[in-house]
C-alpha cells in the first residue's frame, strides 16, 4: 500500500507541475507545440535525453540483459552514445536552423518545402504516426507490468487474478491520463519541465535502486564486496556475447539513428532558443546514456544469480519490478518504481504531443486552412487527435505483450530506414521529390514484411542473411531513393538555394 | 580540426567492434564485466569526441545563431 500511495504523491506533483506551467501558456498554438522556441540548453539536454530514454533504456533494458548477459550495453548503449550526438550535430542543429529561419512547426513541414511536395506530407503522416505507435506501446505495456509488479499481494481478494497487485490494464490507463492532462495543460513548456524533473528523477533513483540492490543480494559489509559478491555469482553465458554473431552486433549500431527521424525529437530540436543550446546535449548524452544504463544492465545479469531469486516464470519486462518488490522495504520501493515511471512519462509525453501537433499543423490546418479556427480550436483538435491515438495504443496493450526491448528495436529500426531520407534533405542536393518518396515507400515496405516475417516481434532472434532486419531496410530505402533521385528532376533552383547556401 | 574530429568518430565506430572481449568472463575491479567496462569506456571517449567537436568543429552559422525574437 505504501508503494502506491508513493507513486501516487508522484503522479499527483506531475500534474501540478503541469498545472503550473499552463500559467505560463501565453494562449498561442506556437506557444502550446514549441514553448515559443525558447528552450535554453539545460532544459533541452532534459528533454531530449528524457525523451529517448524510454521504457526501453531502464525495463527493457535490465529484462533483455537477464536474458542475453551484459552484451546489450555494447548492442545500444555505448553506440547509442556515439550516433545519438552525431544526429543532434548533423541533423538536429541544421534542422533548428531551418525551422527558426523558416517558421517550421514539425518534421512534415521542413519535408514539404524542401521537397516542394505537398503530398509528401500524406505520404510521412500515417508512416510517422503509425511507427510511433509501436514506442507508444512499450511505455503503455512496461508502466503497467511495473506497477502491477511492485504492488503484488497488496489486494489479495480485491485484484485476486492480477497475483493480488493493480491489474496492469488499470495502471497503465492511470499512467495514460496522467500524462494526458500534464500534456493537455502545459503543452510543449509542461512537457519540458516535466522532462527535467523526470529525467532527474530516474537518474539519481536509479542510482539509488541499483545500490540497494547490490546491498541486499551482496550481503557484505561494505558496497564494493556486495558488488563483488553479486558479480561473482553470475554465470559465464551472462558476462560473455555468446549468443550474438559480430555481424549482428554492428548491425545494432544502425538502430539509433533512429533518432535523427523521431517526430517528437524532431519537435524538441525546434523548441531550442539557438543553435548553440545543443551543446550541452551532444557533450553530455553519451555520459547520461553510462549513468543509466550501466546499472540496469548490471543489475539484469545479477537478476539471472541464485541470489536474486527470481522465478523462472517471471517475464523479462517484469524482473526489474521483482527486484524492486521482493528486495527493498516499501517506502523505497515506492520511490523507485517511481523512478522507473519517471523514465517512461517522460517519454510518452513528447510522443502525445508530437502527434497533436502532426495532426493539426500537417493535415488539419494545411487542408482546411489555419484562418478557419481560431487557436483555442487548434489547441483542441490536437487534443482530441492525441485522445484517439492513446486509446489505439491503450487497446493494443490488453492482447499479448512482447518483451519491451524486441517492440523497441523494431520501433526504432522503422524510424533508422528512414534516416537516409532526412539527411539526403539536409546534406544532398541531387534529392529529388520522387526519391524522396521512394525512399519512404521502400522503408516502410521493407519494415512491414520483416516485421510480419518476425511474427511481429514475436521472435526475438530474427535476422536477416545474419544481420539485424534494420540493415536491410536502411540499404533498401537508400538505395531506392538515391536510384530514383539520379533520374527524376531535383526541385528548383530557388529551393537548393534556400537550403543550401 | 574537423577532419580530426570526424576521422575521431569513425575510430570510434571501429573501436566500438570489439571482437577482442567477445569471449572474455573477466571482471574489472572485482565486479565489472570486461565486455561492459569496455564499453563504458567507449561511452566516455564518445563524450570527449563530442567535446572536442564542439569547442572545434560546430557549424558556425552568424546570421542564424543567437536568441529568438
Amino acid at each position: 500500500m505504501t508503494q502506491l500511495v508513493i507513486i501516487s504523491i508522484y503522479l499527483a506533483l506531475l500534474l501540478g507541475l503541469g498545472l503550473y506551467s499552463s500559467r505560463l501558456f501565453s494562449g498561442t498554438s506556437q506557444d502550446y507545440l514549441l514553448a515559443s522556441r525558447s528552450i535554453g540548453p539545460f532544459l533541452l539536454l532534459m528533454s531530449l535525453f528524457g525523451t529517448t530514454m524510454t521504457a526501453f533504456a531502464l525495463v527493457g533494458s535490465t529484462g533483455e540483459a537477464y536474458k542475453e548477459g551484459v552484451g546489450v550495453y555494447g548492442m545500444l548503449a555505448s553506440s547509442s552514445g556515439i550516433i545519438h550526438s552525431l544526429c543532434f550535430f548533423l541533423i538536429g542543429v541544421k534542422i533548428w536552423r531551418l525551422g527558426h529561419k523558416h517558421g517550421y512547426l514539425t518534421q512534415i513541414d521542413f519535408f514539404r518545402d524542401r521537397l516542394e511536395s505537398d503530398k509528401i506530407g500524406l505520404l510521412l503522416f500515417p508512416v510517422l504516426v503509425g511507427l510511433v505507435i509501436p514506442y507508444l506501446l512499450i511505455g503503455v505495456i512496461a508502466s503497467g507490468t511495473v506497477i502491477n509488479g511492485v504492488t503484488r499481494g497488496t489486494f489479495p481478494e480485491m485484484f485476486a487474478d492480477s497475483k493480488g497487485g493493480v491489474p496492469e490494464s488499470w495502471a497503465s490507463l492511470v499512467v495514460c491520463v496522467v500524462v494526458l492532462l500534464y500534456v493537455f495543460f502545459g503543452g510543449m513548456r509542461g512537457t519540458a519541465w516535466a522532462n527535467a524533473f523526470q529525467t532527474i528523477v530516474f537518474m539519481v533513483l536509479g542510482l539509488v535502486t541499483f545500490c540497494v540492490l547490490a546491498t541486499e543480494l551482496g550481503g557484505q559489509d561494505s558496497f564494493f564486496a556486495n558488488l563483488r559478491t553479486a558479480s561473482a555469482a553470475v554465470g559465464e553465458d551472462k558476462l560473455t556475447r555468446h549468443h550474438i554473431t559480430q555481424l549482428q552486433f554492428f548491425t545494432y549500431m544502425l538502430i539509433p539513428f533512429s533518432v535523427g527521424m523521431f517526430p517528437h525529437l524532431f519537435q524538441h530540436w525546434l523548441t531550442a532558443k539557438s543553435a548553440d543550446s545543443f551543446k550541452l546535449a551532444v557533450v553530455a548524452h553519451p555520459f547520461f546514456i553510462m549513468i543509466v544504463w550501466v546499472p540496469c544492465v548490471l543489475v539484469g545479469v545479477w537478476a539471472t544469480t541464485e541470489l536474486a531469486g527470481v522465478p523462472d516464470q517471471v517475464p523479462p519486462n517484469a524482473v526489474l519490478a521483482f527486484l524492486v518488490k521482493t528486495k527493498v522495504g516499501e517506502t523505497l520501493a515506492g520511490f523507485l518504481t517511481a523512478g522507473i515511471l519517471a523514465a517512461i512519462m517522460s517519454s510518452l509525453d513528447s510522443q502525445f504531443l508530437c502527434l497533436g501537433t502532426i495532426f493539426t499543423n500537417d493535415i488539419v490546418l494545411r487542408y482546411w486552412g489555419r484562418e478557419r479556427f481560431s487557436e483555442k480550436q487548434i489547441i483542441v483538435m490536437a487534443r482530441v487527435f492525441i485522445v484517439l491515438i492513446v486509446a489505439v495504443t491503450y487497446g493494443f496493450s490488453l492482447f499479448e505483450p512482447r518483451r519491451v526491448f524486441q517492440l523497441g528495436v523494431w520501433c526504432f529500426s522503422g524510424f533508422s530506414a528512414l534516416f537516409p531520407l532526412v539527411y539526403a534533405s539536409l546534406y544532398w542536393r541531387g534529392l529529388s521529390k520522387a526519391g524522396a518518396y521512394a525512399g519512404v515507400v521502400a522503408a516502410i515496405a521493407s519494415w512491414g514484411l520483416l516485421f510480419a516475417q518476425s511474427g511481429f516481434a514475436s521472435n526475438p532472434g530474427f535476422l536477416v542473411f545474419g544481420m539485424m532486419p534494420v540493415a536491410t531496410m536502411f540499404a533498401c530505402s537508400t538505395v531506392a531513393m538515391v536510384l530514383v533521385s539520379l533520374v527524376t528532376p531535383k526541385p528548383s533552383n530557388a529551393t537548393l538555394a534556400k537550403f543550401f547556401g | 580540426m574537423r577532419n580530426i574530429i570526424w576521422l575521431l568518430v569513425i575510430v570510434l565506430v571501429i573501436l566500438h567492434q570489439d571482437c577482442w572481449f567477445w569471449s572474455d568472463t573477466r571482471l574489472v575491479f572485482g565486479f565489472i564485466p570486461v565486455a561492459l567496462f569496455y564499453h563504458m569506456c567507449v561511452s566516455i571517449a564518445a563524450g570527449v569526441t563530442w567535446f572536442l567537436a564542439t569547442k572545434f568543429a560546430w557549424p558556425s552559422d552568424p546570421a542564424q545563431d543567437g536568441t529568438v525574437d
